[in-house]
C-alpha cells in the first residue's frame, strides 16, 4: 500500500521531507484567530455580546424560573419613579424590587424597568436567533439545491431556474412591507413574529450559497470524492457545506442585528410581541409617549437597542475580514 | 444591444407574472378577512358579512379572484375595499406627496456617501476613515425611530420650527416667503432621517470599492510612471471605482414604497408609506396588493435599467 509514497518521496531528490515542515504554518482555525483578535472593534463587540448572552440567560432564569426579579408586579404607588429611586412608603413588602432600589426606574404602571429589560434581552435575542435560524435553513436548502442540483430538469424548467426566479420574484417585494402585512394579517403573537421576519429573509442567503456551491462543485475534492464513490448525500453535507458556510455565518451575525431593528420596528407601529411578554422593541416604544415625563423609559431601551445591534454589526464585520482572504492583503 | 435588452424585457415580463401571483395569493392566503375588521360590532348581522363577501367577491376560488383583480387594474376600475375609491388615482396623489421627500433623500445619499466613502478609502486607517466607518456603523445600528425622535426633539427645541406633517397647518394666507421656509423645514428633517442609513451603506461600499480598485495594478502603473497622486486617485482609479454604482440608480426606485413606511408614520407624512400602512390597518386588500405589485414592478424596471445602464458605460461587459 505506501507504494506510491514511498516513489514520491524518493523522486524528490536528497532533502529528506520533514513532516513538521510539510504541515501548514497554522491552521485556518488559528489564522481566523489571529485576525480576528487584531481587530479590536470586532473583539469588544464580541465581549458585548458575551455580556449579552449572560443577560439574556440570566434574564429567562431570574424572571421565569425562579423569580427574583418579577417583571409583571404593578405598583400603582410608584409610578414613574426615576432609576436608582428607593420604592414609596406605601408600597408593599411584598412588591419591593429585589436590591431595594429601582435600578432602571418604574414605567407608567410602576412596573420595574430593570426587571423588564432582563426579561426581554431573552425575548429579543431569541426572536434574532428563531429568524435567523429560519431563514438560514430555508436559504441553505434552497440555495444548495439550486447549487448542487440545478441542471436537473423538472418537466421543462431546470430546479436553477425555478428556484432562483421565485427567490427573484420575492426579492422585488419591499421586505419589511411585507413582513407589516404578514404580521398585522395574523394572530399577534411572539411565534408569528418570529417566524414572518425569518420566512422573509432567505432570499439573500440563497443566493450566495448558491453561488458558493456552484463553485465548490467544479473543484478538484468534490471530483475526488465523486470518484471515490461517496454517496452524494455525505458529499453535500459532509464536504460542500462547512466550505460554502463562512459567507453564511457572516450573515447569520449581521442578520441577528437586523431581526432585532425590525421588531423594534414592528413594535413602532403597534404589531410588536403583544404585552405580557416585555421585548426591547416594545419597551422603547410604549416609552416613546412618556419622552418628557419619563425619559428613562425612551432612552434606557434605545440605547440596549443601538449598543447590541452595533455590536452583532461589528462581529459581523471582524468574521467577514477574517474569514474572506480576499481581504486579507488589504 | 437590441437582443439583450429584448430578451431581459421578455425575462422580467414572466418574472412580473409570478410576481402578481405571489402578490395576490399572499394577502388572500394569510387569514384574516377584510370582513372581520370589525368583528365585536353588533350590528354587524351575518347576512351584513355575506353581503359584503359577495361584493367584494370573497366567495369565489383564488383563480377567479385573482382574474378579477388583473381585469380591474388593467382597466383601471380597481376600488378600495374602504371608501370605493378608485386606488391609482388614489396610490397617484400619495406618490406624489412622497416624491419631494424622496427626491431629496436621494440627493442627501448620493452627495454624502461618495465623498465620505472616498476620502476614508484614499487616507485608509487614518482617524477620519475609522471614524467614519465606526460612525457608519452607528448609523445603522441605531433604531430608525429612536434616531428621528431625538432628531424631532433637538430641532424642535432649538430652532423652534414645526416638523411634523408636510406642512403646518393654517399657512394658507401667509408670505409665499414664509409658506416657502415653512415647507422647507417640514421637508428637511424627514428625508435627513430617511436618508441616513442608506448614507451610512452606500458609503461603506464605495469605500471597499476604491480600495479594491486601488489595489490594482494599472494604478500601481500610474504612481510608477510618476503621476501625480490627484491625478491618479481622480483620473484613473475614481472612474473605475464609479462603475458600479451606475446600476445602483435603478435599485433606488423600489425604496419608494417599502423604506418609507416608518419614517411616514413618525412624521405624519401623507404619502405612500402611510397609504399602505392604513391599509393594512383595514385590511383594505386591493390597494395592498396593488401597492406590493407596483413595488414589484419599479424593481423589475429599476433592475432592467440598471443593467443595461451598466452593458452601456462598462464595455468589458459582454452581452450574450
Amino acid at each position: 500500500m505506501n507504494e506510491p509514497k514511498s516513489s514520491i518521496l524518493s523522486r524528490s531528490g536528497t532533502m529528506p521531507l520533514d513532516p513538521e515542515a510539510m504541515a501548514p504554518p497554522e491552521t485556518p482555525w488559528q489564522e481566523f484567530l489571529r485576525i480576528f483578535k487584531k481587530d479590536y472593534q470586532a473583539l469588544i463587540g464580541f465581549w458585548v455580546l458575551m455580556l449579552l448572552l449572560l443577560t439574556a440567560l440570566g434574564g429567562k432564569a431570574l424572571t421565569e424560573w425562579w423569580v427574583v426579579f418579577d417583571p409583571e408586579v404593578v405598583r400603582l404607588t410608584d409610578k414613574f419613579l426615576p432609576p436608582f429611586s428607593v420604592p414609596s412608603a406605601d408600597s408593599l413588602p411584598a412588591d419591593q424590587p429585589f436590591v431595594g432600589i429601582y435600578l432602571m426606574g418604574t414605567d407608567e404602571l410602576g412596573r420595574d424597568v430593570f426587571a423588564r429589560m432582563f426579561q426581554g434581552s431573552f425575548v429579543s435575542l431569541s426572536i434574532g436567533f428563531v429568524a435567523v435560524g429560519i431563514s438560514l435553513s430555508i436559504g441553505i436548502l434552497l440555495g444548495g439545491l439550486a447549487g448542487f442540483y440545478g441542471h436537473v430538469k423538472l418537466g421543462f424548467i431546470t430546479i436553477d431556474t425555478l428556484i432562483m426566479r421565485f427567490t427573484d420574484a420575492m426579492m422585488c417585494f419591499p421586505t419589511f412591507f411585507l413582513i407589516l402585512t404578514a404580521v398585522a394579517l395574523l394572530p399577534p403573537s411572539i411565534y408569528t413574529i418570529m417566524i414572518i421576519i425569518g420566512l422573509f429573509s432567505w432570499m439573500g442567503t440563497t443566493r450566495f450559497v448558491r453561488a458558493e456551491f456552484l463553485s465548490i462543485r467544479e473543484l478538484d475534492y468534490v471530483t475526488a470524492a465523486k470518484a471515490l464513490g461517496i454517496p452524494e448525500i455525505r458529499i453535500i453535507f459532509r464536504h460542500m457545506v462547512p466550505n460554502a458556510l463562512a459567507p453564511v455565518f457572516v450573515s447569520a451575525t449581521i442578520g441577528v442585528a437586523s431581526a432585532i431593528l425590525t421588531e423594534s420596528g414592528l413594535s413602532f407601529l403597534g404589531f410588536g410581541v403583544p404585552p405580557p411578554d416585555a421585548t426591547w422593541g416594545n419597551i422603547l416604544s410604549d416609552g416613546k409617549g412618556f419622552i418628557f415625563d419619563a425619559p428613562w423609559l425612551f432612552f434606557i431601551p434605545g440605547m440596549a437597542i443601538f449598543v447590541v445591534v452595533l455590536a452583532f454589526n461589528l462581529v459581523g464585520e471582524g468574521l467577514r475580514e477574517a474569514l474572506n482572504p480576499k481581504l486579507r492583503s488589504r | 444591444m437590441w437582443n439583450f435588452i429584448l430578451r431581459n424585457i421578455g425575462q422580467r415580463l414572466i418574472l412580473l407574472i409570478i410576481v402578481s401571483f405571489v402578490a395576490h395569493s399572499f394577502i388572500h392566503l394569510a387569514p384574516g378577512e377584510p370582513s372581520e375588521v370589525d368583528p365585536m360590532n353588533p350590528r354587524m348581522k351575518p347576512e351584513d358579512i355575506a353581503k359584503i363577501r359577495a361584493a367584494f367577491h370573497l366567495d369565489d376560488p383564488l383563480h377567479v379572484q385573482y382574474f378579477y383583480w388583473i381585469r380591474d387594474l388593467a382597466s383601471g376600475e380597481l376600488k378600495s375595499f374602504k371608501d370605493s375609491q378608485p386606488v391609482l388615482p388614489k396610490i397617484w396623489d400619495r406618490f406624489l406627496n412622497s416624491l419631494p421627500l424622496f427626491i431629496v433623500a436621494t440627493l442627501l445619499v448620493w452627495t454624502w456617501a461618495f465623498p465620505a466613502g472616498i476620502y476614508g478609502a484614499v487616507f485608509r486607517g487614518g482617524l477620519y476613515d475609522r471614524g467614519t466607518v465606526l460612525l457608519s456603523y452607528a448609523l445603522i445600528s441605531i433604531p430608525g425611530f429612536f434616531l428621528s425622535y431625538l432628531a424631532i426633539l433637538w430641532v424642535v427645541g432649538w430652532f423652534g420650527v414645526p416638523v411634523i406633517s408636510i406642512k403646518t397647518f393654517g399657512m394658507e394666507h401667509a408670505e409665499p416667503a414664509y409658506k416657502m421656509m415653512d415647507r422647507v423645514w417640514h421637508l428637511v428633517i424627514p428625508s435627513v432621517m430617511a436618508a441616513v442609513g442608506g448614507i451610512a451603506v452606500l458609503s461603506r461600499y464605495v469605500r471597499s470599492q476604491m480600495l479594491e480598485v486601488l489595489s490594482q495594478d494599472y494604478v500601481r502603473t500610474a504612481r510608477a510612471k510618476g503621476l501625480e497622486e490627484d491625478t491618479v486617485i481622480y483620473r484613473h482609479a475614481l472612474g473605475n471605482a464609479l462603475l458600479p454604482f451606475v446600476t445602483m440608480f435603478g435599485l433606488l426606485l423600489p425604496g419608494l414604497i417599502g423604506g418609507s413606511v416608518i419614517f411616514e408614520q413618525i412624521f405624519a407624512w401623507p404619502g405612500l408609506g402611510r397609504l399602505a400602512y392604513e391599509a393594512i390597518l383595514s385590511r383594505d386588500f386591493p390597494v395592498i396588493m396593488t401597492l406590493n405589485f407596483i413595488a414589484a414592478v419599479l424593481t423589475l424596471a429599476g433592475t432592467l435599467l440598471s443593467d443595461i445602464l451598466y452593458a452601456v458605460v462598462d464595455p468589458r461587459i459582454r452581452l450574450h
